[in-house]
C-alpha cells in the first residue's frame, strides 16, 4: 500500500508532477518572489488560452500553421521518396549521395532561412519551402534504407512469379519497406513542424509562430505564456499521434 | 568504406559525385543569370567567394564571430553538463525515467526558438538570452542521448559494482562513463549543431551582435554575397564543431582501454 502511494504509476506520478510544478510556480508568484511581469501565474496563464481563442484567431492560426506543416512535408516527402528511390535503385548514386544527404540531414538547415527569405519572400512559401527542406533528408535516407534492407527472398519470389518492375515496386518492395519509409515521414512530420512554427516566429508572418511574436511585441506576457503552452501541448500531441501511428503500422505488419 | 570498393566503382562514385556539384554550381550560376529572380537574389560564386575573402580580413567580422564562437561554446557546456546530469538521473533511476522521460521526449520536439521570448524577458536582449537558449536546445538530445545509454548498460556490469559495494560516485566513474563514451558522443554531436542553432536563431531574431545579427544586416542591406559568405563560415563552424567533437571523444583514453579488456 505504502509501496503504491510513494510509487504511483507513471501517468498518476507524471501528472503530480506537473501539479507540483504548477503548484510552486503559482505560491512563488504569489509571495512575489519574481515579477509577474517576467512569469504570471499558472492562474493567469492558463485562462489566457481561452483569450487566445477569442481574440487572437487560435483556430485560424492553428490551422495556418498545419496547413504549412502538411504542405511542407507533402512536398519534402514526394521530392524525398523519389531521390530515396533512385538512390537504392541506381546502386553508384546511392553510394556518391548517401554520404551528401546524411550530411545534409546533420547540418543546420534552419540556418538557411535568410536565403530563402531572399528568394521567396517574406510569406508563407518560405515558410513551407524551409518545412520542406527539413523534410527532405529524413525522408531520402529513411527510403533509401527501407528499400535496401528488403528481405532477398521477397525479391525472388516476386521474380519468380514473372512480375514487371512495376508490379515488383507496388506489390513487394513498397509494402515491404513501408515501417521504415514511414519512421522517415514522422521525422519530417516532427522537424517540418519545428521549422515551419520557429521561421514563422522569426519571420513574423504565418499562424501559431507569428502569435507568440506578436504577443511578445506587445509585452502581454500572460498570452505569450499560454501561447508558447499552446504551441509545446500541440507539438507534444503531434508528436504523440505520429509515433502511435507508426507503432500502428509496424504492429500491422 | 570505399577501400573495400573495386577501383572501377570508386571512379564511378566520384564522378557522380564530381559531377553533381558541377551540375549544382551550374545551376546556382543559371539561375542567377536567367533573370527569373530579382537582379542580385542569386549572385555569382565568384562574388561570394570575393565576399568572403573580404570578411577574413575583417576585424568586425572576427568580432562577430567570437560572440557567436562564445554563445555556442558556453551554452553547449551548461546545455551538455545539465543533460548529463539529468541523463544520469533518469538512467539510472528506472521509476523516475519511467515518468519523466516521455516529458523530456514530447518537449524536445517542441521548436525550442518559441521560448525565446520568455528568455529575452528573463536574460535581455545581451548573450544571456542568446546562451539561455543555446543550453536550452543542448539539453534535450544530451540527456535523452545518455538516458537511453545509461539502460544500455549491461546489468552484470551494475551487479559487479554493487558487489565490490562501490560508492555512487565510484560506479559513476568507474561503470557508467567508460560504458556510456558512444551515448556521450553522440548527444554531444548532436548538441553542438542544435546549440548552434539555438544561439544563431536568438542573434538573428534580437541582437545587436554575433553572425546571425551580421547575415541579417547584410540581408537588409541586400548585400546578397556577404549574406552568404557569412552563411558558409556558420556551417562551417557546424560542421568543424561537429567533427572536432567526434574526434575528441574517441581520442585514446580510460574507456578505449576498458573496451579493449
Amino acid at each position: 500500500m505504502l509501496a503504491t502511494l510513494l510509487r504511483p504509476p507513471p501517468v498518476i506520478a507524471r501528472m503530480v508532477f506537473f501539479a507540483v510544478l504548477f503548484g510552486v510556480w503559482e505560491v512563488a508568484s504569489w509571495l512575489g518572489l519574481f515579477s509577474r511581469f517576467i512569469a504570471p501565474p499558472p492562474s493567469e496563464v492558463i485562462p489566457s488560452i481561452g483569450l487566445l481563442y477569442s481574440d487572437n484567431e487560435l483556430i485560424t492560426r492553428f490551422l495556418r500553421t498545419f496547413g504549412e506543416v502538411f504542405a511542407a512535408a507533402g512536398i519534402g516527402s514526394g521530392f524525398g521518396i523519389v531521390i530515396g528511390w533512385w538512390l537504392h535503385h541506381n546502386k553508384t548514386a546511392g553510394r556518391a549521395y548517401t554520404d551528401w544527404f546524411a550530411a545534409i540531414a546533420a547540418a543546420p538547415l534552419v540556418l538557411l532561412f535568410p536565403l530563402f527569405l531572399v528568394l521567396f519572400g517574406r510569406n508563407a512559401s518560405t515558410i513551407i519551402a524551409m518545412g520542406a527542406v527539413a523534410v527532405l533528408p529524413a525522408v531520402i535516407l529513411k527510403t533509401k534504407e527501407g528499400l535496401d534492407h528488403v528481405p532477398t527472398v521477397f525479391i525472388h519470389v516476386g521474380r519468380t512469379f514473372g512480375l514487371t518492375r512495376w508490379q515488383q515496386m507496388r506489390l513487394i518492395m513498397l509494402p515491404a519497406s513501408l515501417p521504415t519509409i514511414f519512421t522517415g515521414l514522422r521525422l519530417g512530420l516532427v522537424f517540418a513542424l519545428i521549422n515551419v512554427v520557429g521561421v514563422e516566429y522569426l519571420i513574423g508572418f504565418g499562424g501559431m509562430g507569428l502569435m507568440i511574436a506578436e504577443l511578445g511585441d506587445r509585452f502581454e506576457v500572460a498570452g505569450m505564456y499560454a501561447a508558447i503552452l499552446f504551441v509545446v501541448l500541440c507539438s507534444a500531441c503531434f508528436f504523440w499521434a505520429t509515433a502511435r501511428l507508426e507503432k500502428w503500422l509496424l504492429s500491422t505488419r | 568504406m570505399t577501400q573495400t570498393l573495386p577501383p572501377t566503382l570508386i571512379s564511378r562514385v566520384m564522378l557522380y559525385r564530381v559531377t553533381a556539384a558541377l551540375v549544382l554550381l551550374g545551376l546556382w550560376e543559371a539561375a542567377g543569370a536567367s533573370g527569373l529572380f530579382f537582379k542580385g537574389v542569386l549572385p555569382s560564386t565568384l562574388l561570394i567567394g570575393k565576399s568572403f575573402l573580404r570578411l577574413m580580413g575583417d576585424t568586425l567580422f572576427w568580432s562577430h564571430f567570437n560572440v557567436t564562437l562564445f554563445e555556442i561554446l558556453s551554452g553547449f557546456a551548461i546545455g551538455s553538463t545539465l543533460g548529463i546530469i539529468a541523463g544520469l538521473a533518469l538512467g539510472m533511476n528506472r521509476y523516475a525515467g519511467h515518468v519523466l522521460e516521455p516529458v523530456v521526449e514530447y518537449l524536445a520536439a517542441t521548436p525550442k526558438v518559441v521560448f525565446l521570448p520568455i528568455l529575452l524577458i528573463l536574460f535581455g536582449i545581451g548573450v544571456g538570452s542568446k546562451i539561455s537558449l543555446a543550453a536550452l536546445s543542448c539539453f534535450f538530445p544530451m540527456s535523452l542521448s545518455l538516458a537511453a545509454g545509461v539502460r544500455g548498460i549491461k546489468p552484470m556490469f551494475l551487479r559487479v559494482g554493487q558487489t565490490l559495494n562501490l560508492t555512487l560516485l565510484q560506479r559513476i566513474r568507474m561503470i557508467y562513463l567508460p560504458a556510456l563514451v558512444p551515448p556521450i558522443s553522440t548527444g554531444l554531436r548532436l548538441g553542438f549543431g542544435i546549440a548552434t542553432v539555438g544561439s544563431l536563431l536568438s542573434e538573428i531574431k534580437l541582437s545587436n551582435k554575433g553572425l546571425g545579427h551580421a547575415a541579417m544586416q547584410a540581408y537588409a542591406r541586400f548585400d546578397i554575397p556577404t549574406m552568404m559568405a557569412i552563411l558558409i563560415v556558420i556551417f562551417a563552424l557546424a560542421g568543424i564543431g561537429n567533427m572536432l567533437i567526434g574526434r575528441i571523444v574517441r581520442l585514446p583514453g580510460p574507456h578505449t582501454r576498458h573496451n579493449a579488456n
